[in-house]
């Protein structure tokens, strides 16, 4: 009973996915245009010094962005080694 | 422990996954790759080594505490250059057109040069650091409290 619940919800996820990137939902590749990314390829040699424009854009254009990237990285790897730190303190102590 | 043959490949093989990881994190600015790719790539060199030797043996050369200190010091070093520019504006640029990998590539396509980029490789060195502490430091916490829980049942 399970399994046909399991393959009918999977049924109805696989037909939600494919319907997402039929023509009416999904549109033409950079199809509302902006001048950022127009902006970011012809300048960014230029400003930044930098031939790998995507390394111009992580870094400079928007590194807020990639600021964030790493605090979650930390936040990630800190509560890890705390976690199983206090863990293995606790077993030894006892 | 693995085989002696595991362990000797691996203990060549490090050197190799090192240095091609090194090359991505100092070239994030020319070619693809990045701090974060680079550091992936030593990182997965740090796992082949915890596979071929034991959790234990590998802990005698890398401290946890150590590493969360690198982790630290590259997150540190992030937002220092982050915060450098602030004159300017947050995140600005501000080593363009200094000695300081200031110099300025032809524009369009070319082979690109090392010693330009402004803060970009010293960020993506200092994300590389950050990225290579900090997974390995997660994946001995991880090895370590596994195989401490196996020795105890």
């Amino acid at each position: 009973m399970r399994r046909v619940i399991g393959l009918i919800l999977l049924l109805v996820l696989v037909a939600c996915l494919v319907w997402g990137v039929l023509p009416p939902i999904m549109r033409d590749f950079g199809y509302p245009p902006s001048d950022m990314d127009d902006y970011i390829i012809e300048n960014a040699q230029e400003q930044t010094g930098s031939n790998n424009v995507v390394a111009a854009v992580l870094f400079d254009y928007r590194g807020l962005d990639t600021l964030g990237e790493a605090t979650i990285l930390f936040t990630a790897v800190m509560g890890v080694l705390l976690l199983l730190r206090t863990l293995k303190r606790k077993e030894e102590s006892s | 422990m693995l085989s002696k043959i595991v362990r000797t490949v691996a203990n060549q093989l490090i050197l190799f996954i090192l240095v091609f990881g090194l090359y991505v994190i100092l070239h994030g600015h020319i070619t693809p790759g990045g701090g974060f790719q680079g550091g992936a790539i030593i990182v997965s060199g740090v796992i082949m080594l915890l596979v071929a030797f034991n959790s234990q043996e590998l802990k005698k050369s890398l401290r946890e505490r150590v590493l969360s200190i690198v982790e630290s010091s590259g997150a540190l070093i992030f937002a220092i250059l982050a915060f450098a520019g602030i004159g300017t504006v947050f995140f600005y640029n501000f080593l363009v057109g200094t000695p300081i990998f200031g110099r300025i590539p032809d524009i369009g396509p070319g082979p690109g040069d090392i010693w330009t980029g402004g803060v970009i490789p010293l960020m993506n060195f200092a994300v590389g650091l950050k990225v290579i502490a900090g997974l390995s430091a997660v994946v001995l916490a991880i090895a370590l409290f596994s195989s401490g829980e196996e020795v105890e049942e």
